[in-house]
């Protein structure tokens, strides 16, 4: 229904100076669109100010009598946010550096050494990462609890229940995406600064670091960026893999504020707000990398 | 180097025999370079086999026993499969939503953020604005957008009962089975759309304006160049979104797993399998035979799509 509105209004001739009544109505339509995507992330926010109260005797749709943090406070100190944030960070960050560095090198001998069957090389790991992750679920975590680790890395004295694990299974799955997006952005780089560097006797480490990883550097703040994400979004891995309730990372951690037999769904609504926070600012910061992110392996062809 | 044996010619070791160079230029790696290739092509490799792609073999393998992960592993055959499709109430209903999510993403979805983006691509005033709203939902996790479904949908507080004035008479949008995957997806394409949307921008910024000004002076209207024009030229990117589109509808699971735990009308596929897992039943052997299944129409898209790479790369 709204394709055909917007049809309509559309400017008569393509290529010729859009008339005004179109951009009104695409600007309503898109303004509509906009306010509806951005409507529950407010609400989320608005109920989350509010003590549960107020929301259940006047409903969401009321004027606030009071607003407050407590609910925020609360999820910090009542359930250990601040625990499960640093697990997130513990998993994120490293995540994110040794992906992209194992991903960087491997893309780099897939595109620009030549090594005999890099082709299939490339294909393992593309289709690798479109494995749906729960067929690889059950053999991981049987060889988790199998793979010993010493005290000092893991109490649970196995790899299962560690945030090793959770780390180790990121990494493996999202070098799939990142070999992929990189070994197409290397492609494109000139073939003869390669030489170049060839011809001055440049060994295949040097090639990597000083000659290629440089010119990489927007595609690597892309996935970087984009990898973060995905990480810190991940639901499935810390759940599966870590037993102890103090181990999981934030966003698998959020149902911990959902009580047993009562949900106070504002304390909920001010969990959700926290654990999103992180990504949004990201985002928000680094918008331009995001988008190229998602776009670096697509635009190819 | 050259030893012989019992007087026989020996063959020359084959390092010795120059091979034909593959291709003119670079001279063999030094035993440096085979180093660093050794270890730092080797290490990911290994992880992909070892955490990747042997555990999908192992779950192949496993689906045809009954392990209960601790006890011995025994044989099944095609039992699993057989109680899958015949006795396993679960099963069918999460084949059905399965489904419903791919038709949904795919038909309502996907074509919305298409739609978006060729308008924003339009070069109206505040893109920057519309593209970072609509792109935002992609940024939060499936968990977060599940518990945010459950705020406004729930049936005693839930703003959306409250909106439609029926706090006295409330509908139960996510406990009731009829009507909850409904709702569940309409959660989903709200992430999905913006996904698209940013993907079909950026494909769009790719394609050649000289292109729809020859359709135009050719006497096509915008529809058509749309269709017969644009669209076809944006052939990598619709193929990006398609695997996309099909990948994030089977490995949906984190939306449904925050709002109730799969359960109770929201079943999925990924949900059996976590459930027969690290479920208390622990039926490994079991699960995994759902994963195949699960496995194996994934398979389907996921070869497809390589067969469109490889083309591709011998265009190239």
């Amino acid at each position: 229904m709204t394709v055909s509105a917007v049809r309509v209004r559309r400017p008569p001739r393509p290529g010729g100076p859009p008339g005004r009544r179109g951009r009104f109505g695409v600007h309503a339509f898109l303004l509509a669109v906009s306010l509806a995507f951005l409507a529950p992330l407010l609400l989320a926010v608005y109920a989350s100010l509010r003590p549960y109260e107020e929301t259940a005797r006047d409903g969401y749709f009321s004027l606030p009598d009071r607003l407050s943090f407590d609910y925020y406070r609360q999820a910090f100190t009542d359930s250990g946010m601040g625990r499960h944030f640093l697990n997130s960070l513990l998993i994120t960050v490293p995540g994110v550096l040794i992906t992209l560095f194992l991903a960087s090198f491997t893309a780099f001998a897939v595109a620009r050494l030549r090594l005999r069957g890099s082709l299939v090389l490339l294909m393992v790991f593309t289709a690798g990462n479109l494995l749906p992750q729960q067929v690889i679920v059950t053999p991981l975590y049987a060889l988790f609890n199998k793979v010993p680790l010493p005290y000092w890395m893991s109490d649970s004295l196995t790899l299962y229940d560690s945030l090793w694990a959770v780390l180790a299974v990121q990494v493996a799955f999202q070098l799939g995406f990142c070999v992929f997006v990189l070994a197409n952005f290397m492609r494109t780089l000139p073939p003869e600064i390669l030489e170049a560097a060839i011809v001055d006797g440049a060994g295949v480490w040097t090639r990597y670091r000083h000659v290629t990883l440089p010119l990489c550097r927007p595609a690597l703040a892309a996935l970087g960026t984009l990898q973060f994400t995905w990480m810190y979004n991940d639901f499935l891995w810390g759940l599966v893999f870590l037993s102890t309730g103090d181990k999981l990372p934030v966003t698998s951690a959020l149902n911990n504020l959902r009580g047993q037999f009562f949900t106070d769904h504002n304390l909920l609504a001010a969990g959700s707000v926290l654990v999103a926070l992180p990504t949004i600012v990201v985002f928000l910061l680094l918008q331009r990398h995001f988008i190229a992110g998602l776009t670096l392996g697509a635009n190819k062809g | 180097m050259n030893r012989t044996t019992g007087g026989r010619p020996v063959t020359p070791p084959k390092t010795v025999a120059p091979r034909p160079a593959r291709r003119r230029g670079p001279r063999r790696h030094t035993r440096r370079d085979l180093a660093v290739l050794c270890v730092l092509l080797g290490l990911p490799v290994l992880l992909d086999l070892a955490l990747v792609w042997g555990p999908t073999l192992a779950s192949v393998a496993l689906s045809f026993t009954t392990w209960d992960g601790v006890g011995d592993i025994r044989w099944a055959g095609l039992g699993n499969y057989a109680d899958l499709f015949a006795d396993y109430p679960r099963f069918w209903p999460a084949v059905r939503n399965n489904l419903l999510w791919l038709a949904a993403l795919g038909l309502l979805a996907t074509p919305f953020g298409l739609l978006l983006a060729v308008l924003i691509d339009r070069g109206v005033r505040f893109s920057r604005f519309y593209q970072s709203t609509l792109y935002m939902p992609v940024v939060l996790s499936l968990a977060v957008v599940g518990f945010i479904a459950q705020l406004i949908l729930s049936r005693d507080q839930g703003a959306l009962n409250a909106l439609l004035g029926r706090q006295d008479n409330p509908v139960d949008w996510l406990g009731d089975p009829d009507l909850n995957i409904w709702m569940v997806l309409l959660a989903a394409c709200w992430r999905h759309t913006g996904y698209v949307m940013i993907l079909y921008l950026a494909g769009l910024k790719s394609v050649d304006p000289e292109l729809k000004e020859a359709a135009a002076i050719d006497g096509a209207n915008e529809r058509q160049a749309f269709f017969r024009v644009v669209l076809p030229a944006l052939r990598p990117v619709n193929v990006i979104v398609g695997v996309i589109t099909v990948i994030e509808a089977l490995r949906a699971f984190d939306i449904v797993y925050a709002v109730n735990k799969g359960r109770n009308g929201l079943e999925l596929l990924s949900v059996l399998v976590t459930d027969n897992i690290i479920g208390e039943a622990s039926r490994i052997g079991f699960g995994s035979a759902i994963a195949v299944v699960l496995l194996l129409v994934s398979l389907g898209f996921i070869i497809t799509y390589l067969v469109q790479e490889l083309r591709g790369e011998q265009r190239r």
